[in-house]
């Protein structure tokens, strides 16, 4: 099986490379096509001081060429200097703002699956039964309460009535100001993961080599054991997308709880016309989301024989 | 009861309908469709009309104005008239004042009676010679407040309504966008199959590789103002499920004999795909689309409630939940109201997509 492993990475590797050749170039031409420019103020610029900040960046050239000299240092690895931050380059700004993201979303994902893969268990379990309904119900509210309705009723219970939790702020991620977004965040994901490990379980389970199993007399921990081991594929397929999502950031959460993440960051660039650091973060998001799909890939080989030797 | 003989249409709308949970979904889909067609009208009150009087009002069935508010509303009203209220009585909905001053009053000042959110137009009843005594009465303006006001003064319920109409008009919009490029695309690929479906669906998951909500939030920077071209846009992002369903369809049904007859005679391709592969790929796209409206809803909130979306004055969900986010430690059911219907609607639809589903099975009871 390692002999194919690395032939399959780089196939897959290869495959990714017109995925993110189109998202930069779309990137490219949506934000150039947005009306404005990132020097523009309320106040306007003296149109010589305009011209060299212009010449300074690069910007007087023809967009072809302004394109093939993005495409060019990007090859390098440089996403060019932001145009709204001054003194810093976009990778310092996506450096300042991804551990953040990323903590952020590492935690909720962690959570999300322990939770999501518990209740869905024990849905399981108790399948007909009121728990099962019970979780059900859980799942319907935790799926259809947007995130920007979960977040401030949980400022307002656990930070304004109870004062337990701070209502926002990083703090250099001190554990009490992660408990709320964190939250937020995993519980869609817990639900959708517990609906995922519930289904897949049931069909698991009524399939025949289980029954055998249970013919056989095993004990249920064994056959649980089994059981999760065929029923992960549904779950590690949704991970994937999930992860790149939620460790590259969610616009909401960071913008409730004013955390400086990477999802804020996009929209200020957006905003702000930041040219460069908003097609920096648009390439982030993407390679974040090749490679989550290419450790999914691998994962299911790990877990499903039958996808190893396919 | 025996489904055969009944069209596909006839099957799906009867197993539909005998799901107790669908029937409620419908029911609450209609409702909240109905009140925001119908209901602003019928509130009686305009969505933008401000009432300074009523800021932050909770949600009651309580007519306004409270009979104890009444009495300081006319002193403070006095005052700004620079007048006098005296000998003030309230019976069957009038007010019956006296207005006295040191000078003869001008009464033109009776216009604030109107311009409050209390009262209704005053008239004189009588007049002192001298002119510094005026007896005035003037209607109580009654009103209710079904689910209170915002930090303005406006009437939350109906906002919510008014609001609801282009939540729900943009989910619609955007659906419709992707459906007609989903199923124009998938049909086509799955028709043509071979080498073209191949490249055609190479597109397709190359797209999808695409970190969607970023690309919306450039589509909204792109397009700026104009929210209708946003959820076009929106649209023609969200149609690589659907072209994915239409032409697993497609695939099937080009093998056919109804499709092989009509290639024989000589049918174009247009016209095979219009009358034979889409209107038989429709039943999966039907559920499909049902259970995007709530997904383009949910999203149309988001970049609202980041400001990105519908602007003020226009309002949405979005909007009415972003505003009640702000406000929830004075007035908690700024964020309540609106957020229960959104998700009442959103539950409602995904539930009536799920079972449109199952319906459409061809194996299912």
């Amino acid at each position: 099986m390692t002999d194919a492993v690395i032939p399959f990475v780089l196939r897959r590797l290869v495959q990714a490379v017109p995925t993110l050749f189109l998202v930069v170039t779309l990137s490219f031409v949506l934000v150039r096509l947005a009306p404005g420019g990132p020097f523009d103020l309320e106040r306007p610029l003296a149109p010589s001081a305009m011209e060299n900040l212009r010449r300074v960046y690069g910007l007087d050239q023809p967009l072809p060429v302004q394109y093939a000299r993005y495409l060019g240092a990007l090859l390098t690895g440089d996403l060019g200097p932001s145009f709204s931050v001054r003194d810093l380059s976009v990778a310092e700004l996506l450096g300042r703002g991804l551990p953040v993201s990323m903590t952020l979303g590492a935690l909720a994902l962690l959570a999300a699956l322990v939770l999501g893969a518990g209740l869905g268990g024990l849905a399981a379990a108790a399948k007909g039964r009121p728990l099962d309904h019970a979780v059900t119900a859980l799942r319907t509210v935790a799926l259809t309460v947007p995130g920007f309705v979960v977040a401030p009723l949980l400022q307002i219970a656990f930070g304004l009535s109870l004062r337990w939790l701070p209502v926002g702020g990083w703090e250099g991620g001190a554990p009490a100001h992660l408990v709320l977004p964190v939250v937020t965040l995993a519980l869609p994901q817990a639900a959708a993961i517990a609906q995922l490990t519930r289904n897949a379980l049931l069909e698991v389970l009524a399939t025949q080599p289980m029954r055998t199993l249970r013919a056989l007399g095993l004990p249920r921990r064994v056959i649980a054991l089994h059981a999760l081991r065929g029923a992960a594929l549904p779950v590690i397929s949704y991970l994937g997308p999930t992860a790149a999502g939620l460790l590259t950031g969610s616009v909401v959460v960071e913008t409730i709880f004013g955390l400086p993440g990477i999802g804020r960051a996009f929209v200020d660039g957006a905003l702000n016309r930041d040219y460069t650091l908003v097609m920096g973060t648009v390439v982030l998001v993407a390679v974040f989301v090749v490679a989550f799909n290419l450790l999914v890939d691998l994962a299911y080989a790990l877990v499903d024989p039958r996808v190893r030797h396919a | 009861m025996s489904a055969a003989g009944l069209s596909l249409a006839g099957r799906t709308r009867r197993r539909l309908l005998a799901d107790p949970l669908a029937r409620a979904s419908l029911a609450v889909l209609g409702l909240i469709a109905l009140a925001c067609l119908a209901g602003p009208a019928l509130t009686g009150h305009a969505a933008e009309r401000i009432a300074y009087d009523y800021p932050r009002t909770p949600p009651s069935l309580a007519v306004y104005p409270r009979p104890e508010t009444i009495v300081p509303a006319l002193e403070r009203l006095a005052l700004r008239m620079r007048v006098r209220a005296e000998d003030v009585a309230v019976a069957d909905g009038t007010v019956r004042l006296t207005l006295a001053s040191d000078r003869p009053i001008d009464e033109r000042v009776l216009t604030f009676f109107s311009r409050s959110d209390l009262f209704g137009p005053a008239a004189v009843a009588a007049r002192s010679a001298d002119g510094r005594r005026l007896a005035v009465t003037a209607p109580v303006r009654e009103t209710r407040f079904l689910l209170g006001t915002d930090a303005l003064g406006r009437d939350l319920l109906t906002r919510i309504l008014v609001g609801g109409r282009v939540s729900l008009a943009l989910g619609l919009l955007a659906t419709a966008v992707a459906l007609l490029i989903g199923v124009a695309y998938g049909a086509l690929a799955g028709y043509l199959g071979g080498a073209a479906d191949a490249a055609m669906m190479r597109l397709v998951d190359i797209l999808y590789a695409l970190p969607f909500i970023v690309f919306v939030i450039l589509l909204v920077v792109v397009f700026g103002r104009s929210v209708v071209l946003v959820f076009v846009a929106v649209g023609a992002v969200e149609w690589l499920d659907m072209a994915r369903i239409v032409r697993g369809e497609a695939l099937s049904i080009r093998r056919r004999d109804y499709v092989r007859a009509a290639e024989a005679l000589g049918v174009s391709t247009g016209a095979i795909l219009r009358r034979h592969v889409v209107p038989n790929a429709l039943g999966p796209v039907v559920a499909y689309a049902a259970l995007l409206v709530p997904k383009v809803i949910l999203l149309e909130s988001f970049l609202s409630f980041l400001g990105l979306g519908v602007q003020e004055p226009m309002t949405s969900w979005g909007v009415l939940i972003a505003e009640g986010a702000r406000s929830i430690e004075t007035s908690p059911w700024m964020l309540v109201a609106p957020a229960a219907v959104l998700v009442a609607t959103l539950a409602a639809l995904n539930l009536v997509g799920d079972r449109l589903r199952a319906a459409l099975e061809p194996g299912a009871a």
